[in-house]
């Protein structure tokens, strides 16, 4: 079967997609039955599991953030050892630890749109200092409702979500340059700006002429890492799809791939396909940051959320932004070029030395290398082929260095090992390619199950890749796992990419959906890992730092409590006075100092998730009781020996009743 | 009493000073949840540990087996201990101005004792801790006891227990130590001198 697939993909250039989905018919259909994948042992290297293993107690030598796709998640996992470290919540509520559902999170999921407590997460970046990554941030992209996130890499905790107007389908995004000057956030699905903030009210057909992509340059703080929108370029209504950034000789620019040059608004299956060639756009991001601080920027009305996790208090805020500054390309000569690119291109990847642009055509049969120091030049001799919106197009063979031949089928995406080696995934013909950035010839392939989408390599899109493991994110996972039903998780695949050959070392099953990841040495995340928060800096309003000043008081309808929580009680665990229809405010402050001590706290009937209490913070349930009675609020987290006996009571009397607010905890018992 | 004895003098004096510098004894915990350890310090004039949470840490392990609360609070010593430390310290640079042999014997000895009541106090507060436990405490092991080892180690439950004596303890030491020396190269110069007299 596998020389039938070999032959298959050997005459395949030339109809590429057509014989590719008949030979991936043909590969599923030769499969063994459930317990022995097909092609199971393919590749596996013979020392696999000494290569993987990481004694009990022993850490891993990477960590790795594998975004979560349609949980709206980030899943860390440890490389080589494939063990799942830890998910953030990011742009979904998590009722694991009460992110996005207790009233300190909440803020970090309003939109403009009201509170959306779901994302799809497509790409985690890591922060750079000197192109390299510096493990102090993680960048992501919201996809659906467009919002870019950032992960505080000292606590992993998610702490500034910021909503990108003018923008729809926030795929090509978020993009760092080399010292996260910008994120750069480019957006998929091209709309009809009313430039007021919105989108217009028109019809379908104008789409040719009306609608308009957008591409935003958020500033980022050099010290906090604090985002702020600082202004965005309107580019023609193309699909913008993934983006990178430049290096060494490139480093000012950033390069987008586009499809739907056609501007088609209906069926773009077809419709964005008709085009033998759609752009690779560049985009001088020194230049626009110019031109926008030279006052080229013109400002419209804007109407986008900005949440940020105060530090001290632990509370997301939500601010309302009202304008956004944007700059046309045909007001700013020399900030944007398009290269004409295979037939809807997808990755874009510069190689470390900064020189290539590889372009990964899903449905090319070759994969172009652009020349930067060519497209330099072409530049000098306006080697054009026309403009479209006042942006020049290249003529493509002034900027194309070369065309990797018979690379496999569906290429999308190319990391690189730092070694003079680029590895793209081939989605349809489900195998990892290895090729040379000296000749461009296919060196080696390694199959992959099932159609790899993204592939990961630590550092692999840095000055400085790390060229000793590439991770394969396969989308389709069929029989590699014992089944659990119609849906099955994605799976992940580990490989040696140290030596000449590629060796398979370990697949593992990944949450949701992962499109990228990024990997970084452990030694530059770990050492800077917050194990509690200070007590003596809880600056919450409500925060009680002491068993003593626990207090229950009534405000109106509203009955605050605020309660403290230490190994193994809670104060107050009896609580009298609340009426139904009262909403209650459980402000839980965690006394505990010590590491690795959460408690949790949740209270029967209460329309919300539990919340988890790291040590020295303090966080907020609301409870609106219903009904009068007696009811049990615990600890959610197994905390300690008597962890069963941390629970306590509040009694609900019906409105109007007489019963007064009173609080205690170990009561004395009268002498007998 | 010749001049490097008085600066000898000085120095075991000063190096009480030590005292405020470092904690004087250290108990070590370890146990399977506690990989990193846990230290409690005990200073001249406070308690603490390894890190700000350390002593609300112990007090909460403690809590179970119903021993009372570790506050610096609670020992009037604390507050006493510096001063006698301070005491000594002065009176050791005046012993040293004065050059008196007679003088360096008494604040040698009478630090020695002071020493000793120090460690028997300890002693005893451990003992007090770790056997005035709480009636009502949610754990209690027949015929158990939970006192610290005044030095060296030993096991208490899932912890193992190690007390050792810190840096705070070497000024002590070192005091006792120069005082003595301090002492005895007086009396042989004492001794040469007196010989003298009798050849004379």
């Amino acid at each position: 079967m596998k020389s039938l697939f070999t032959t298959i993909k050997k005459a395949a250039p030339a109809a590429a997609f057509t014989l590719a989905l008949a030979g991936g018919a043909v590969l599923q259909g030769c499969s063994s039955g459930p317990g022995e994948g097909s092609a199971t042992a393919a590749g596996v290297a013979s020392d696999a599991a000494q290569a993987v293993y990481v004694a009990p107690g022993k850490h891993d030598e990477y960590y790795s953030f594998l975004s979560g796709g349609f949980n709206g998640q980030m899943s860390v996992y440890g490389l080589p050892s494939g063990r799942l470290l830890k998910i953030i919540p990011v742009f979904t509520q998590h009722g694991e630890n009460g992110y996005g559902y207790n009233e300190e999170s909440k803020a970090m999921l309003n939109t403009s749109h009201g509170f959306v407590p779901w994302d799809d997460l497509h790409h985690p970046k890591l922060s750079r200092t000197n192109g390299m990554t510096d493990g102090r941030w993680l960048f992501a992209n919201g996809n659906n409702t467009p919002r870019v996130a950032r992960v505080d890499l000292s606590t992993f905790e998610t702490v500034e979500i910021m909503e990108i107007p003018n923008s729809a389908g926030n795929h090509c995004s978020p993009y760092p340059t080399d010292n996260n000057e910008y994120v750069i956030a480019g957006t998929r699905f091209s709309v009809p700006l009313d430039m007021k903030g919105g989108t217009a009210d028109v019809s379908m057909d104008e789409y040719k002429d009306k609608f308009r992509g957008s591409i935003s340059f958020i500033k980022v703080d050099q010290e906090k890492g604090d985002m702020e929108l600082d202004f965005q370029i309107l580019v023609p209504g193309f699909d913008y799809d993934l983006a990178n950034g430049g290096k060494g000789p490139s480093s000012d620019w950033v390069f987008f791939t586009t499809y739907n040059t056609e501007r088609a608004g209906s069926l773009k299956e077809l419709g964005a396909s008709q085009n033998d060639r759609d752009y690779l756009a560049a985009v001088n991001w020194k230049l626009a940051a110019k031109y926008a601080a030279e006052g080229k920027a013109k400002e419209m009305p804007a109407y986008y959320y900005h949440n940020k996790m105060d530090k001290d208090t632990h509370i997301a805020k939500s601010t309302i932004k009202k304008t956004v500054r944007y700059l046309l390309p045909e007001d700013c000569p020399g900030m944007m070029y398009l290269i004409p690119a295979p037939k809807s291109p997808h990755g874009i990847d510069v190689d470390p030395s900064g020189e290539h642009m590889v372009v990964s055509g899903k449905l090319a049969a070759t994969i172009p290398v652009f020349s930067f120091s060519k497209m330099q030049k072409a530049i000098e001799d306006k080697a054009f082929d026309g403009e479209i919106n006042g942006i020049p197009v290249f003529k493509y063979e002034s900027v194309l260095k070369a065309e990797v031949p018979e690379p496999g089928l569906g290429p999308l995406h190319t990391e690189f090992d730092g070694k003079g080696n680029a590895y793209t995934s081939m989605f349809v013909s489900s195998e990892v390619v290895k090729w040379k950035l000296s000749d461009f010839t296919v060196v080696d392939r390694m199959p992959v199950y099932y159609s790899v989408g993204h592939l990961m390599i630590p550092g692999g899109d840095t000055h400085t890749p790390d060229g000793k493991y590439l991770v394969a994110m396969n989308k389709i996972t069929k029989d590699r796992y014992l089944p659990t039903g119609p849906e099955l998780s994605h799976s992940a695949q580990l490989i040696d990419i140290s030596g000449e050959k590629m060796r398979m070392l370990l697949d593992f099953p990944t949450v949701a959906e992962p499109h990228y990841a990024q990997a970084i040495k452990a030694e530059k995340v770990a050492p800077n890992s917050v194990k509690f928060y200070d007590l003596a800096k809880n600056k919450h309003p409500h925060a009680v730092k002491k068993e003593a000043d626990a207090s229950v008081t009534r405000e109106g309808n509203v009955v605050r409590v605020k309660m403290t929580a230490i190994r193994s009680h809670m104060t107050p665990d009896n609580i009298e006075g609340v009426q139904v229809g009262d909403t209650v405010l459980f402000h839980v402050t965690n006394l505990e100092q010590d590491w690795d001590v959460p408690h949790g706290f949740a209270v029967m009937g209460a329309n919300t998730a539990e919340t988890l209490i790291m040590p020295g913070a303090t966080q907020t349930l609301r409870w609106v009781p219903k009904k009068a009675g007696v009811f049990p609020f615990y600890c959610t987290d197994f905390c300690s020996a008597l962890h069963q006996e941390m629970q306590g009571y509040i009694r609900v009397s019906p409105k109007g009743s007489p019963v007064p607010i009173s609080f205690s905890t170990g009561k004395k018992k009268p002498a007998a | 009493m010749k001049a490097y004895l008085k600066v000898l003098m000085m120095i075991a004096s000063l190096s009480l000073g030590l005292l405020f510098l470092f904690p004087m004894w250290k108990i070590y915990l370890l146990a399977p949840q506690y990989p990193e350890g846990l230290e409690m310090h005990i200073w001249v004039n406070k308690i603490s540990g390894d890190t700000d949470g350390a002593l609300q840490n112990f007090n909460i392990l403690n809590h179970y087996i119903g021993m009372e609360p570790i506050h610096a609070d609670s020992f009037a010593e604390l507050k006493i201990m510096p001063y006698i430390v301070i005491f000594f310290m002065v009176t050791g640079i005046l012993v040293a101005l004065l050059g008196k042999r007679k003088l360096v014997l008494s604040w040698v000895v009478l630090l020695m004792i002071s020493g000793a009541v120090g460690i028997a106090d300890f002693y005893l507060w451990l003992n007090k801790f770790g056997t005035n436990l709480d009636p009502t405490a949610p754990i209690k092991v027949p015929g158990m006891t939970y006192v610290p080892p005044l030095l060296g180690s030993k096991t208490l439950l899932n912890f193992d227990a190690l007390s050792l004596p810190a840096w705070g303890s070497l000024g002590i030491g070192l005091a006792i130590l120069l005082g003595g020396l301090v002492y005895f190269f007086s009396r042989s110069t004492v001794q040469v001198k007196s010989a003298k007299k009798v050849m004379a």
